[in-house]
């Protein structure tokens, strides 16, 4: 009798141990995740202390003199350059996406939805360095060859525009990806509603539709700019790296992240320069960090009001 | 009137269809065009050897070292990943069920980090391997990108395991077993299509991402024997080969740009296999 209940209690332990073990595994996994941000956060910050105490946080955020040697450390034109690649590439993808949304949640055949899904994956999985080589191969010529010269100018083409045009294809899949789920999330019954008060298809999508999907559609640009504000290999092929304030579309710029890929690794004997390039990341962790907070909040604020 | 409304109509319609046609075009063109410039100047010996004395030069050689260590690389990065991915996924999805706002507060986190741009990964992971005296190897590479491909395993992998219902979970639980036994062999089962597929598309990102490598991975001519030894990489090698000034180097660039596509393709599609393959012993409600 005794050694039944002893092989059955064995059994359990041996059962509830293993569910303790992996219960502590997973929340140690949990824990990990959560400090992760903060470790980011308190890594950079450490690092760049030396270039904030050294600088005015305003003179290091608009003067526009970047004289490494020299210890002179403004990053206005690194960030205008990024504002300016960032704002273009939204402005070519926004509406390209929104359209492709609306066609295909409310317009397109099953089939055509079933054909984009697999080409907006494989959009989305493409690797930035190949996005870089077809810039180089395909747009960089472009500009300069046709639409440089088209405009009455002579470039070579490694500008803020061909920044912006990879970058608007990298961004597309994924702000397409979240328009699609937000039309296909508005309940049916607005649009039965409107429809049958006498209004159109087109009525009801211009009217109804985006209206409902308004705060959605904010979002998911939002997050598409952040995408593009830190996205590094691509556009540092094909940008130019010159570090100006670029006057016009087809000149050369400096974004933020190729300044980082260019100079880190190299300059560590100077630990000024050293320190403000992790001001430079930390920067792009923060301007990243507050859209996609502004952004999530609103999409999950407005999937409130929905259910 | 009404005319006016049906012309927007039929003009937006015109808009919407060609810009669907775009992102069609777009993608065919891009594999095209690397296709197209890289595949003449791809050959056996450039898939089967490593740089030889000239090779930076334009002379003998392949590109084998940065095959072989983004495979390293990205298989070490998913497999980590994979070790802390699945059981924080299996643990939002199994054990706090019933704490909705902390779960849905670790999404917030995930996709936040998710957002955080890869280069700011690669900067930190520099910035510590400085501070304790690290040097670039393939052991700090796998980390850094171990660390840029949990939050999207893990939020791909939730999204999966979100959406088996409860009446399994309760069930499970109501015939003795323990949330783990619930965990692994449960939810883990009924959902392994969709869990492959995440990890998949987790080796597709560790294994095309450039930025978060450039300073913790280093680069080398040869194969790493052992992990802290330096490593070549695929998108890095592209990069190296393309900014030289010599046409026959920038071609291998090319034909190297042609074996991350290939590998990026053949891993989506293997991962659409899987997820119709394994569709057939799912158990259905």
């Amino acid at each position: 009798m005794n050694r039944a209940v002893m092989r059955v209690s064995r059994i359990r332990v041996g059962r509830l141990l293993q569910d303790k073990l992996h219960v502590f595994w997973m929340q140690i996994c949990l824990v990990l995740v959560f400090i992760l941000p903060f470790i980011l956060v308190a890594g950079m910050l450490y690092k760049s202390l030396l270039l904030i105490e050294a600088q005015p946080l305003t003179e290091l955020l608009f003067s526009k003199t970047w004289k490494p040697m020299a210890g002179r450390f403004g990053f206005y034109t690194f960030i205008i350059s990024s504002v300016w690649v960032t704002i273009l590439a939204l402005l070519i993808a926004g509406p390209i996406c929104l359209l492709t949304a609306i066609h295909l949640t409310q317009y397109a055949k099953r089939w055509v939805l079933r054909v984009m899904h697999p080409i907006i994956d494989i959009l989305a999985g493409i690797p930035s360095v190949i996005y870089g080589v077809w810039g180089i191969l395909v747009v960089v010529p472009f500009i300069g060859n046709y639409l440089g010269p088209f405009f009455g100018k002579s470039v070579s083409g490694y500008s803020i525009l061909a920044g912006a045009i990879v970058l608007a294809i990298m961004i597309i899949p994924f702000i397409l990806n979240i328009l699609i789920e937000i039309f296909k999330n508005i309940p049916p019954e607005l649009s039965e509603a409107s429809m049958s008060l006498g209004a159109g298809k087109w009525q009801t999508i211009k009217l109804v539709q985006v209206k409902k999907a308004l705060p959605g559609i904010v979002s998911a640009f939002g997050l598409g700019m952040s995408r593009a504000f830190g996205e590094t290999i691509a556009v540092l092929m094909v940008v130019g790296n010159v570090a100006q304030i670029p006057k016009g579309l087809f000149q050369p710029g400096y974004p933020l992240p190729a300044l980082i890929a260019n100079n880190y690794g190299e300059m560590l004997s100077i630990p000024m320069y050293d320190s403000a390039l992790m001001l430079a990341a930390l920067i792009l962790f923060v301007v990243v960090l507050i859209f996609n907070f502004a952004s999530r909040l609103i999409i999950v604020k407005s999937e409130k009001q929905l259910a | 009137m009404i005319q006016k409304k049906e012309f927007e109509e039929k003009f937006f319609r015109v808009l919407m269809f060609f810009s669907t046609l775009i992102i069609a075009a777009a993608l065919i063109f891009i594999i095209f065009s690397v296709l197209y410039k890289g595949l003449p100047s791809i050959s056996w010996e450039m898939l089967t050897q490593v740089p030889e004395g000239g090779f930076y030069f334009g002379r003998e050689g392949g590109i084998l070292n940065a095959i072989v260590g983004s495979l390293y690389l990205s298989t070490g990065a998913t497999v980590m990943s994979f070790l802390v991915g699945l059981p924080l996924a299996l643990y939002m999805n199994v054990h706090l069920v019933r704490y909705g706002k902390l779960v849905n507060t670790i999404r917030f986190i995930l996709d936040l980090l998710w957002g955080v741009p890869s280069i700011v990964y690669g900067a930190f992971g520099f910035a510590v391997m400085t501070y304790f005296g690290i040097r670039v190897s393939l052991l700090a590479g796998t980390i850094t990108v171990t660390l840029f491909v949990i939050p999207i395993m893990v939020r791909a992998m939730d999204e999966i395991l979100k959406s088996v219902p409860v009446g399994l979970l309760e069930s499970s639980l109501s015939l003795g077993s323990t949330r783990a036994e619930t965990a692994y062999k449960v939810f883990f089962r009924q959902c392994l299509p969709g869990l492959s597929t995440a990890v998949l598309l987790s080796f597709g990102r560790a294994i095309g991402d450039a930025a978060s490598i450039l300073f913790t991975a280093g680069f080398t001519d040869y194969i790493p024997t052992s992990p802290d030894q330096p490593v070549a990489t695929l998108p890095l090698s592209i990069f190296f080969q393309l900014s030289s000034p010599i046409p026959q180097v920038q071609e291998r660039a090319y034909a190297s740009a042609v074996v991350l596509v290939i590998i990026i393709l053949v891993t989506s599609i293997l991962s659409r296999m899987f997820s119709h393959r394994y569709q057939k012993n799912k158990i259905n409600f």
